[in-house]
């Protein structure tokens, strides 16, 4: 059962093990390789049922969120079963303003989104997260339900029901086609009559929209970790592990638990701009609670805590019911299978979250440098 | 100015033995709380340097006075009247049977219980209704009569927990790695590889709390409370469940611990023990004070004499 858990930690290992140069070298290959996957479109992988370029888009975009929740639930444990209605917040942030009541430039609602969701979560969150576990989850459950209800019956705002249509999309740059590669058996041949002109966005090409969502993941990746590797990561973790220990150490627990909840929310946030102008039309059924649940799995399956272990699954799950569409309705029973056996087998997700990495960092410059006076200079 | 010369605790002489076990346990490195193993009796370093300027230099006198606290649940009374005081640079031991109220008697020290009636006095000042995480900047820090590591976190990340107390990187410093992230990040490793160094767990700062040995997670919660820069060590029962011997050491090495200039009450109830070590006793029985004095007054105390063998009224 640890064998899973091994072969990622121990593609983590051997990669961290490797020089600088080649840590950069591979990194930036396998980033290249990632944003080209649906103009290769590898045999296998590729989904033949439905457009390759869409599916990747969600992939990256439920990444997104994925690593958000995360921050709730892995990082500062926070049971947030009501994610979706940050994300919600955020898609009709964009459709307010840059279409229904406004023609704001998308670059512009974007920033906004996200601190309307920012604030929204800092709403939720102050009066709730005074309460803990069970009742919290049970408060933001309500949550994502009284924002899809809200935003059905404030017709004149969000036009309920019909929702909102001609969501702007980001400025186009079109400089180049890149072509597609088609496969025959497993052989690569280039198809020139089918090309994706470099970032136009349109409803015709996904495949722009994925490498805008993918750039997002990793920059949010990346502040993901700063945040983490920090004081302020430590001081969620504390809390997570027992909130009155932690408080008795100094940490102010209530306000880093704000803090994770209001980033959470933030990047849900930005997550449901996204699908907002990719979609360009959205209405309030896009956001139901079924997909609250599915991101609380997309975070349990990858192992809370685990940002590639998020991501991972977030692409997993939102890849396999697309790529095994042959199966009609049987997948989702699969799929449900599939899911009952991860909790059975493996209830601490794919990827745990091995946690005395970063303390091993540590460690390998204390040895030496903890000399007679006792003091590690790092 | 407190004694600051390194002690010679027998504690302290090398053992490199036990430093080879540490090292196996972390080749081969355990997932699950199975490591119940025996005791691999680490060796503190009580040579360290851990006193900081803050405390070193606090005027002489009364540090914390507990101003006829009482505290009540309902119809229980747990506290009734209590009033004593702490003196700044002493060893004062809290003592009584169980469920005299010693632990309840930290709790409102320390903001976990707001007295029903009475109140504490840090440093002069009264603590009112500061929450717990003010208190403890404030400079009072506490250990647990039950362990409550951070059990998932490494060794060394609790400590880091404990020295962010007096720091204040936020997420925006943490964000764009401003100069203040770097400053106290080195600092508080520092600190926390001295303080494990001093409690003989350098070696094991990178396994979870919840893998180490009992009597390491012991003092795995003193050098946590040492890390937020306590003016006032609190420690609640901290040889609990350990032998005679271990006992013994770790009373010495709480000696070693005032010796570098921080004030420590502890909660102890086996009086033979406290004798040793504590400058000054207080004696809890069913919530109220029944003595206070120098140990060698305490054993002689009839009271107290009573309240831990039980007599008969008669007799008395």
């Amino acid at each position: 059962m640890n064998a899973v858990s091994s072969f990622f930690h121990g593609i983590g290992d051997r990669f961290r093990a490797l020089p600088r140069w080649a840590k950069i070298v591979l990194a930036i290959a396998a980033a290249v390789i990632v944003y080209l996957l649906p103009i290769i479109n590898p045999p296998l992988i590729t989904t033949t049922d439905s457009d390759f370029g869409a599916v990747l888009f969600l992939c990256a975009l439920y990444a997104l969120v994925a690593i958000g929740l995360n921050i709730v639930i892995g990082y500062a444990g926070l049971l947030d079963l009501g994610y979706i209605g940050f994300f919600a917040i955020g898609a009709f942030t964009v459709g307010v303003l840059g279409s229904a009541h406004a023609k704001l430039p998308l670059l512009l609602c974007i920033p906004i989104a996200m601190v309307v969701t920012l604030v929204s979560g800092i709403v939720l969150g102050a009066p709730t997260l005074r309460v803990r576990g069970d009742y919290l989850a049970i408060v933001t459950l309500g949550f994502g339900e009284i924002v899809r209800l809200i935003l059905v019956n404030a017709d004149s705002l969000t036009g309920g029901s019909r929702g909102i249509s001609n969501i702007p999309t980001p400025p186009n740059l079109d400089l180049f086609g890149i072509p597609h590669l088609v496969w025959d058996g497993f052989v690569a041949k280039v198809d020139l009559s089918n090309q994706t002109r470099f970032l136009q966005f349109g409803v015709t090409d996904s495949i722009p929209y994925y490498w805008l969502a993918l750039t997002l993941v990793f920059i949010v990746l990346f502040l993901d970790w700063r945040m983490q590797n920090s004081r302020v990561g430590r001081a969620w973790e504390a809390t997570r592990e027992d909130e009155d220990a932690a408080e008795l150490m100094g940490v102010p627990t209530f306000r880093f638990k704000l803090l994770a909840f209001a980033t959470g929310a933030a990047i849900g946030g930005l997550s449901g701009a996204l699908f907002a102008t990719k979609q360009q039309f959205i209405n309030p059924d896009n956001f139901t609670i079924l997909y609250s649940v599915l991101f609380v799995a997309m975070v349990v399956v990858g192992g809370q805590g685990n940002r590639w272990g998020v991501v991972v699954a977030a692409a997993l799950l939102t890849w396999a019911p697309e790529k095994f569409r042959f199966l009609a309705d049987a997948r989702f029973l699969l799929f449900g299978l599939a899911l009952m056996a991860l909790a059975i087998f493996r209830p601490q997700g794919l990827m745990p979250p091995r946690r005395s990495v970063r303390a091993k960092k540590a460690d390998e410059v204390a040895p030496d440098q903890i000399d007679a006076e006792g003091v590690a200079r790092a | 100015m407190p004694d600051t010369t390194p002690g010679t605790t027998p504690g302290s002489t090398p053992d490199p033995e036990q430093h080879d076990t540490a090292k196996e346990t972390r080749g081969t490195r355990v997932d699950d709380d199975t490591v119940l193993g025996p005791d691999t009796e680490a060796t503190p370093d009580t040579s360290v340097d851990i006193s900081v300027e803050e405390v070193a230099d606090l005027p002489k006198g009364k540090m914390l006075e507990v101003e006829d606290v009482t505290l009540r649940f309902g119809g229980v009374t747990a506290l009734d009247g209590v009033s004593f005081h702490i003196n700044t640079g002493e060893i004062l031991g809290l003592i009584g049977p169980n469920g005299a109220g010693k632990t309840t008697c930290f709790n409102v020290m320390t903001g976990v219980y707001q007295p029903t009636s009475g109140g504490v006095r840090f440093m002069g000042e009264p603590l009112g209704k500061r929450q717990k995480f003010q208190i403890t900047k404030l400079g009072i820090a506490r250990t647990f009569q039950n362990i409550r590591l951070f059990h998932n976190m490494t060794a060394l990340e609790n400590v880091l927990v404990g020295a962010d107390a007096h720091h204040s990187t936020g997420m925006f410093s943490a964000l764009l790695r401003l100069p203040k992230h770097h400053a106290e990040e080195s600092e508080g490793m520092d600190r926390a590889y001295e303080l494990l160094k001093f409690m003989g767990l350098d070696k094991r700062a990178d396994e979870l709390a919840r893998n180490l040995p009992y009597g390491d997670q012991r003092r795995l919660e003193i050098a946590r409370a040492l890390a937020t820069n306590p003016k006032l060590l609190c420690l609640d029962e901290p040889a609990a469940g350990f032998n005679p011997a271990e006992k013994a050491r770790l009373m010495e090495l709480i000696q070693s611990i005032r010796d570098q200039g921080y004030t420590v009450l502890l909660i102890e109830h086996d009086m033979k023990l406290v004798m040793g070590v504590t400058d000054r006793i207080v004696v809890l029985e069913f919530g109220k004070k029944i003595a206070e004095g120098l140990p060698a007054e305490i054993q002689d105390n009839p009271a107290v004499i009573a309240a831990y063998l039980g007599v008969d009224e008669d007799a008395s």
